[in-house]
């Protein structure tokens, strides 16, 4: 019972995670591509209940930032200028889940623009471009995740059921992918193609190139539980009846793997989002001005940006409790799984 | 073309008085003598009097190729050489006029063709040989060699012959140039006099290209520079010591250098730069980018930095304009329709925020350029071209009268599209590795989307960069920069003669492709053979001021150079020019002891 709640748990928080990144457009304040030039790395505004004179407001607000004069990017706040924070506002257009026109954000205020999370060097608003960006990198390594399993799993199943040869010449192919430098190949396949690529096209060809590498570890474990649950006695009798290999290998055989999978898609989204973000961190992945983790992590490459302005180091911040959640999900499973125990003791046996 | 004043024979005499008496004499009363002596005041420079002694260690962005100024095409290697090594009529990087170095006087004929240059007495290289006309004469014969490949071959030929060299004496030589080239001794700034004793050889068995490596011995090479080669540590650092036959002296006549050694260490990255300025492991830092400009300055902690004001590097777009005949797609062929267009150029200079590159790129560091001379060169800016301001409603009716139109998109956005209905796409290709110009671009990016123009940045490696852009032409537009040597219009020449290399939107062409370009060259060409300022200036702006009206480079900005050094250093003055902390290091100095104590 235990075990079923704490999936239940970290589903329920990865559920809000995703569900927040999902409706970035509503949680955002701004357009993220949008630059406001007289702004350039404002630092995150505070959140006020009571002012300069002790009275205490019902609604938080902001003090407006001035640039201290003949600096660049040293602000001071202006305790006579107050911006109250309204919600529900009507703002910047943006399409929800991609389709939905609509202009409903959560809060900002009309005029006068408010960053919680500071601004980059163009001015352009942290918070927004941290939740659009979750957008790019969460997406693309959950469907980098499907796809590596998918192949890894028809692979993989093919080769521990088959057997001989075939199984030889696939568990060879799966070596060779495991021995693959794979940054290298990305660096290599990258200067291959045209010079412009759309971000549409470099989000799926990040996908691509994620799961084209990324099988063979799937494979080999899927092949392994195929391997012992094809010895397996009911398997035997099934055989014994007439049953055909794919009848076998659907009802009896893969849902033993099913444990497996889910626990690799827990292990292996949060490196698919890593994967993405080194890839956008080296230039590699969307380009700009489109957010993604990698993008808005890559201005920590310089210096002067790692000393001067901490708030860029949020887009890490941020990883963590999606990390935290996919890895939290990720222990439950494997507690909880029942083909888990199964794989141990066939694995005893062998020994 | 600025005469040295009193006749050559008359300056040797007191010359060599000089060499006698600073051999036999005590300094301080010798001194005086000479500072009244206007001859000699090039010899003995003007600064703080310095204290001899000391280290100086330097970072240099990465191993210099070699000690060879005939083979060297890197900036590193030719920091190097420019400390090892000297000329015979040098550029001063303070005030831009030219200065006698190896050469104490040099006289122009009246007819312009003619240069007599007289050697300084009692020259020496590192080695202790004596130098002389023949080094020069061998010099020349070297850059001027087919075979050797010389970078300085290029500036040496003019009007279509090479410069003949005659010596007449052991002191004197001529240079005869085939038309007249207005400021021709700038020409001989940077020709490092080679040593003859040790190049000859190697010379004639076409080997000289193998001399100067730098894990050769020391004594395998020679400089007339203040520095001579010490050490080299393959990965680390180089490590040059004084040269001891140096021709300089202070105003005291204390010989110089002042330093003992000058060592570079090999830093590839401008942070790491920084970091190692920081933590005092080097005494000076030069080429700083605004950002790590303002993180030194805040934290200024036995150290200075100095804004030397906007330089002499130049960023701009440009589109690609070369005729690629067959070779281009109709894709592209649609593009360069627009590009082809002076509005549409015109529209995308105008939508330009120069002024927010300026403060968000450089953080306020650097001006906003209309044309390719910067703010940073005194001499050489056309006071008349106009400095429009941004205006978005210019950029928009100049593209209406240019036959464009606008669509709304599906989001509510605005598409630019031009007459056949196409929407306006194109992308801009910057260096992946300078930070500063992939903002630019980001900018730009977002300026043109105002006017309805999708617009996508491809950052590149820079060395691709540049292939695509002057081999293979295969590019829509590009963000790049340019960083003149000297501030005479004769440096940026390739740039602007339509058969130049770095006549970056449709180089080396074998004919001027447009109107306005053949007339740029005529303009050049005359400037080049002009014999007053006034009238070389007179045609330098109207090149300017033609440049301006095409638009076929849209300029941007300009940095300011930045330099930083320990409070410790003396002299340190960074010029505009390159290079930018180095080009006074014989005067350069350590003010106290201890900086040598704790290395």
């Amino acid at each position: 019972m235990t075990r079923r709640r704490k999936i239940v748990f970290w589903l329920f928080v990865l559920g809000g995670l995703h569900g927040i990144v999902l409706c970035a457009g509503f949680f955002a304040p701004y357009d993220p591509v949008e630059q406001d030039r007289i702004n350039p790395y404002l630092p995150p505004m505070h959140l006020h209940i009571v002012d300069a004179e002790k009275h205490l407001h019902l609604r938080p607000f902001v003090y407006a930032s001035r640039l201290r004069p003949g600096t660049f990017d040293q602000y001071v706040e202006d305790i006579r200028q107050t911006r109250p924070l309204k919600f529900f506002v009507a703002g910047a257009p943006y399409r929800l889940f991609g389709f939905l026109p609509a202009r409903l954000h959560l809060f900002g205020d009309g005029k006068e623009r408010i960053y919680l999370l500071g601004t980059d060097a163009f001015g352009r608003d942290q918070l927004s471009r941290l939740l659009f960006g979750g957008q790019i990198s969460l997406f693309s390594g959950l469907l980098g995740a499907g796809f590596t399993l998918s192949i890894g799993w028809c692979i993989g199943a093919a080769a521990g059921y088959y057997g001989g040869w075939r199984d030889d010449m696939l568990m060879r192919l799966v070596e060779l992918f495991l021995a693959l430098p794979w940054l290298y190949l990305l660096f290599a396949v990258r200067a291959f193609l045209p010079l412009t690529v759309n971000p549409l096209k470099a989000f799926f060809l990040i996908i691509a190139v994620i799961a084209a590498v990324g099988w063979a570890r799937p494979a080999r474990l899927v092949r392994g539980i195929v391997l012992s649950a094809k010895e397996r006695d009911f398997v035997r009798a099934a055989r014994g009846f007439g049953a055909s290999s794919f009848y076998i290998l659907r009802r009896h055989i893969l849902p033993e793997t099913s444990s497996v999978l889910l626990t690799q898609a827990a292990i292996l989204i949060p490196q698919y989002v890593l994967a993405e973000m080194t890839l956008s961190f080296l230039g590699l992945g969307v380009p700009e001005p489109v957010p993604s983790w990698g993008n808005l992590l890559s201005n920590l490459q310089q210096y002067s940006v790692l000393v001067s302005y901490w708030w860029m180091y949020l887009p890490a911040l941020v990883m963590a409790p999606f990390f935290l959640g996919y890895l939290g999900l990720a222990s439950a499973l494997q507690e909880s799984s029942d083909a888990y125990k199964i794989e141990k003791r066939s694995l005893g046996s062998l020994a | 073309m600025r005469k040295r004043p009193g006749t050559v024979a008359h300056c040797r005499i007191l010359f060599r008085l000089f060499i006698i008496f600073f051999a036999l004499i005590c300094q301080p009363t010798f001194t005086k003598a000479q500072q009244n002596n206007p001859k000699e005041e090039s010899r003995l420079l003007s600064g703080e009097i310095g204290r001899s002694g000391g280290r100086l260690v330097v970072s240099l962005r990465g191993e210099p190729k070699t000690l060879n100024p005939v083979i060297a095409a890197d900036a590193r290697s030719r920091e190097i050489i420019g400390v090892m090594q000297a000329d015979l009529v040098h550029i001063n990087r303070a005030n831009q006029l030219t200065e006698p170095a190896l050469a104490q006087s040099w006289k122009i004929s009246p007819d312009g063709l003619a240069y007599t240059l007289v050697l300084r007495n009692g020259l020496k290289f590192s080695d202790g040989r004596p130098m002389d006309t023949d080094d020069v004469l061998f010099s020349f014969r070297v850059y001027l060699d087919e075979n050797t490949h010389a970078p300085q071959r290029d500036l040496l030929i003019v009007g279509g012959k090479p410069i003949a060299v005659r010596k007449i004496d052991a002191q004197t030589v001529v240079f005869q140039m085939a038309k007249p080239y207005g400021a021709g001794e700038r020409l001989f700034d940077g020709m490092a006099i080679l040593p003859r004793h040790l190049l000859e050889k190697p010379f004639q068995e076409g080997k000289l290209g193998q001399i100067g490596s730098l894990s050769s011995a020391a004594d395998q090479w020679a400089g007339l520079g203040p520095f001579r080669l010490k050490e080299y540590v393959a990965g680390q650092r180089l490590v040059l010591e004084r040269n001891p036959y140096y021709w300089k002296l202070d105003s005291e006549g204390n010989h110089l250098p002042y330093l003992d050694e000058l060592v570079f260490l090999f830093v590839p990255n401008a942070d790491a730069q920084v970091l190692k300025f920081q933590s005092g492991e080097t005494d000076m830092i030069s080429q700083l980018g605004a950002e790590n400009f303002s993180v030194l300055s805040r934290q200024q902690n036995g150290f200075t930095v100095t804004d030397a004001g906007p330089g002499l590097e130049y960023n701009f777009l440009f589109f690609n304009l070369n005729d690629l005949g067959e070779k281009a797609s109709p894709d592209f062929e649609r593009k360069q329709k627009w590009f082809r267009d002076v509005k549409f150029r015109q529209a995308v200079s105008s939508v330009a925020d120069r002024e927010a590159i300026v403060r968000l790129v450089y953080q306020g560091r650097g001006a906003a350029i209309w044309g390719l001379v910067t703010p940073g060169n005194k001499r050489w800016g056309d006071a008349n071209l106009a400095h429009p301001e941004r205006s978005l409603e210019r950029a928009r009716a100049l593209l209406k009268e240019a036959g464009f139109s606008w669509t709304t998109g599906p989001n509510g956005e605005s598409t630019l599209q031009d007459s056949g209905g196409k929407p306006v796409e194109f992308s801009i290709l910057t260096s992946s590795t300078n930070a500063d110009r992939a903002k630019m671009a980001a900018l730009l990016q977002d300026d043109l989307k105002q006017l309805g123009m999708r617009v996508q940045v491809v950052p590149l490696e820079f060395r691709s960069l540049l292939d695509r852009v002057t081999q293979a032409k295969e590019y829509d537009a590009c963000l790049m920069g340019i960083a003149s040597y000297d501030a005479d219009p004769n440096s940026d020449i390739n740039v602007w003669l339509s058969s130049g290399g770095t006549h970056l939107w449709n180089p080396s062409q074998p004919h001027p492709a447009t109107a306005w370009e053949a007339e740029i060259d005529g303009l050049i060409e005359e400037q080049m053979s002009a014999r007053t300022f006034e009238q070389r200036k007179k045609l330098y702006d109207r090149a300017q001021e033609i440049l301006a009206e095409y638009q076929p480079m849209i300029f941007l900005a300009s940095p300011d150079i930045l330099a930083g050094a320990k409070n410790s250093l003396g002299n340190f003055h960074p010029a505009v020019l390159e290079p930018y902390v180095l080009w006074n290091v014989e005067r350069l100095y350590l003010k106290s002891g201890r900086e040598n104590a704790t290395r």
